[in-house]
C-alpha cells in the first residue's frame, strides 16, 4: 500500500487547526498543523506534502504571501486558501496566483471531502502520466540517443549489430548531429565498454600537436618535451578512440593513422620503437569523403580502411517526429541542471520549432532549449522565449526561398513547397506547421499544381 | 450487520450539554462534549459513546454527524441529521435507528484506530450525507475487520465467536 497522503495545516487559531486536523486524521491522511508562514516554510525543508491547507489571515506572513514563497520552490504543490471572511476580490486574488481552491470557514465537510479527493486523484494522474512519458521515451532511447525516426532506429540495431566486433566504423554527419553520441553508445555496446573511450577532436589541434596528442612522444622529443608522454592511442587501449572530424586531417596524419589501422602499432614522437595498441578506431566526419578523395585531400587507402561501416546520420530537418521527444528530453535535463521545473512547450512555440529547418541540428536545439528553460517565467515555454533565439536566422532556417521582386502567391508556393517537403508531404503535419485545416492545405496544392516531384 | 462481541452498558442520561453550545452558529460544539464524555469515562468500560439529539459541529466544519478519538477512549454521534424530519420528510423510526447504529459502528471503528474506507460498502466509509449513509452498509469490509480483530486481540478480547 502506498504511504498515506501527507497535508500541513497553516491557521494561527489553533482550534481550527486542532479540528481540521482529528476531522483528517480519520479519514487517513498524514496531518502536520503549523501555527504561521514561518514555521510553515521550516516544515516544508524537512519533508515533503501532497497539500497544503493555508489560512489567509494570519499575523506576519498571510496566507497569499506564504503561497508565494512556496510556489518558488514547490511550484507543483496544491495549496487550499481557507478564510473566514470570503470576499470576490481575495477569491479571484488567490486563484490568479496559484491556488489550487478557496474555501470558506466552516467548510461543508461534503465540499472539503471532495476538494482533497480532486486534489489527490489529479496528482496521482499527474504522476502516473510522467511515470507513461518516461516509459515511452524509454522506448525511443538507446544510451544517450532518442529517436522515434525509422533511419535512426535501424542505426540503433546496426550498432547492436556491429558493436561486439572490432571493425572500424566510419559515422557521417552534419555538424550537431551527434555523431559523439553514436560512438559513445558503440563502445557501450561492445565487449570493451569498460575500458576507456578516448574522444580527439581533429580539427581543434595543430598538425604537430594533435601528431603528439595521438601517439604521444619521448622526453627530449621537441622543445618543451620535458617528460614522456602517452598519447591517445596509448590510452585508448583495450578500448576505443573516437576521432572526430577525421576528414580535416593532414596528408602526413593520414599515412600515420593508415600505419596504426594496417600494423595495430604506435610509435610515440622522439621513437622508434613500435608499442602494440589493441584499439577499436570509431571515426566520424560532417565532410563528404568521397569528394575530398576526388579532390586529393583524402587518401583513398585510408577512407577504405576507416569505411569497413558507415553509419550514417540523418539531419535533425529530416526528422521533425524526433523534435517533441527530443525537447522533452532536453528540458528535463536542463531541469536537472538548473533547478527549474520547465514542464514543457507551449503548442505555437513547439509549431516553430516543428518548422525550423535546425541548420545546426541537435546542438542547436539544445542550445536554443537551455536558453528557453533559463528564460522561461512560468514553468511553460512560449514563444517568447522560443522567438528570440532564432533572431534574424529564424528565416534562413525556415527558408521558404523568398526574395524582394516575389510575387505574394509565389511566396506561398514556395512556403508551402517547403514545410511539404521537410515533412515528407505528411498532409496533417504540415497542414498544422501552416496553421490551416486539411482541406485548405489541399486546395493550396491543387491551386498550385504541387507534387511530390516539385523542386 | 456486525455487531461486537461486547456486552453494552447503558448509564443514565445526562443533561443537555449547555456548556458546548454556540449562538452564533446555534449548535452544539462536539469536541467539548468529547472532552466530558472523556473525562467521566470509567476504566471498568472499554469505550464510552455517547448519542445526543442536538446538532453537532467542529469550528471548521459547518456540521458533522459524529466526532471519536481516534485509538482513544470515547465518541459522540448526533442523531439531529439522522432523522427523516430534519429534511422535511415523514418520520422514519427504522431508517433513523439503522442510520444511528452505522454511525455509531463507525464512530467506534475509530476509537480502535480504524480510519475511513475507500469501499462505499464498509461502514468505516466518510458519509457526509444520510444518502452516504444509507447507501453503506452497516458491516466492516475485510480489511477493515482484520484491523479491529488485531485491536481487540491486543486488548485480549476474542472476535467472531
Amino acid at each position: 500500500m502506498a504511504s498515506k497522503p501527507s497535508i500541513m495545516i497553516v491557521d494561527d487559531e489553533e482550534i481550527v487547526r486542532t479540528s481540521l486536523s482529528s476531522w483528517l486524521l480519520e479519514d487517513g491522511y498524514d496531518v502536520v498543523p503549523v501555527e504561521s508562514g514561518k514555521l510553515a516554510l521550516e516544515a516544508l525543508k524537512k519533508k515533503s506534502y501532497d497539500l497544503m491547507l493555508v489560512d489567509l489571515k494570519m499575523p506576519e506572513m498571510d496566507g497569499l504571501e506564504l503561497m508565494k514563497e512556496v510556489k518558488k520552490f514547490l511550484p507543483d504543490l496544491p495549496v487550499i486558501i481557507m478564510t473566514a471572511y470570503a470576499t470576490v476580490d481575495t477569491a479571484v486574488k488567490a486563484i490568479k496566483e496559484g491556488a489550487f481552491d478557496y474555501l470558506m470557514k466552516p467548510f461543508d465537510p461534503e465540499e472539503i471531502s471532495i476538494t482533497i479527493k480532486k486534489i489527490m486523484k489529479q496528482q496521482m494522474l499527474e504522476q502516473e502520466n510522467i511515470y507513461l512519458r518516461k516509459e515511452l521515451a524509454k522506448q525511443f532511447q538507446f544510451h544517450q540517443l532518442y529517436s522515434k525516426n525509422k533511419k535512426m532506429q535501424e542505426i540503433f540495431e546496426l550498432i547492436k549489430n556491429v558493436a561486439k566486433t572490432d571493425v572500424t566504423i566510419l559515422i557521417h554527419g552534419e555538424t550537431g548531429t551527434g555523431k559523439e553520441l553514436i560512438a559513445r553508445a558503440l563502445h557501450a555496446e561492445s565487449l570493451r565498454k569498460d575500458r576507456p573511450f578516448v574522444p580527439v577532436s581533429c580539427t581543434s589541434l595543430t598538425e604537430t600537436l594533435l601528431e603528439s596528442e595521438l601517439f604521444g612522444h619521448e622526453k627530449g622529443a621537441f622543445t618543451g618535451a620535458s617528460t614522456m608522454v602517452k598519447g591517445m592511442f596509448e590510452m585508448a587501449d583495450k578500448g576505443s578512440i573516437f576521432l572526430d572530424e577525421i576528414g580535416d586531417i593532414s596528408p602526413k596524419l593520414q599515412m600515420d593513422l593508415l600505419r596504426v589501422l594496417e600494423t595495430k602499432e604506435i610509435v610515440r614522437i622522439g621513437s622508434t620503437q613500435p608499442i602494440p595498441v589493441d584499439v577499436r578506431v570509431i571515426a566520424a566526419t560532417n565532410r563528404d569523403l568521397g569528394k575530398a578523395i576526388a579532390n586529393g585531400i583524402f587518401r583513398e587507402d585510408l577512407y577504405y580502411r576507416l569505411n569497413v561501416i558507415t553509419i550514417d546520420i540523418p539531419p535533425l530537418r529530416e526528422k521533425p517526429e524526433d523534435i517533441p521527444l527530443l525537447t522533452e528530453q532536453l528540458i528535463e535535463k536542463v531541469n536537472r541542471e538548473t533547478g527549474k521545473s520547465v514542464k514543457r512547450v507551449s503548442q505555437d512555440a513547439m509549431a516553430l520549432l516543428m518548422q525550423y529547418r535546425w541548420p545546426g541540428n541537435i546542438r542547436e536545439l539544445k542550445n536554443v532549449i537551455e536558453r528557453s528553460v533559463v528564460l522561461a517565467k512560468e514553468d511553460i515555454i512560449t514563444l517568447n522565449e522560443v522567438g528570440p533565439c532564432f533572431g534574424r536566422n529564424v528565416k534562413d532556417g525556415i527558408s521558404s526561398g523568398g526574395s524582394a521582386d516575389m510575387s505574394l502567391d509565389q511566396m506561398e508556393k514556395n512556403h508551402i513547397t517547403s514545410v511539404l517537403k521537410n515533412n515528407n508531404w505528411n498532409i496533417s503535419t504540415s497542414a498544422q506547421i501552416l496553421g490551416i485545416d486539411r482541406t485548405t492545405l489541399y486546395n493550396k496544392i491543387r491551386k498550385y499544381n504541387l507534387g511530390e516531384d516539385n523542386k | 450487520m456486525d455487531t461486537l462481541p461486547i456486552p453494552v452498558r447503558v448509564l443514565p442520561s445526562i443533561e443537555s450539554p449547555v456548556y458546548a453550545f454556540d449562538p452564533d452558529r446555534k449548535q452544539y460544539y462536539s469536541t467539548k462534549i468529547l472532552r466530558y464524555i472523556v473525562n467521566s469515562h470509567s476504566d471498568s468500560a472499554l469505550r464510552t459513546i455517547g448519542i445526543t439529539a442536538v446538532d453537532l459541529f467542529i469550528p471548521i466544519l459547518t456540521y458533522v454527524f459524529g466526532e471519536a478519538q481516534l485509538d482513544g477512549k470515547a465518541a459522540i454521534v448526533s442523531g439531529a441529521r439522522l432523522k427523516q424530519e430534519y429534511y422535511g420528510l415523514k418520520p422514519d423510526k427504522r431508517l433513523y435507528v439503522e442510520r444511528l447504529f452505522k454511525e455509531l459502528m463507525h464512530e467506534l471503528g475509530h476509537t480502535f484506530g480504524l480510519t475511513h474506507c475507500d469501499l462505499s460498502y464498509c461502514v468505516m466509509h466518510l458519509s457526509n450525507n444520510v444518502t452516504g449513509i444509507d447507501k453503506k452498509t452497516a458491516t466492516f469490509c475485510e480489511n477493515h475487520r482484520d484491523q479491529l480483530i488485531n485491536k481487540l486481540k491486543e486488548l485480549e478480547i476474542p472476535y467472531g465467536k
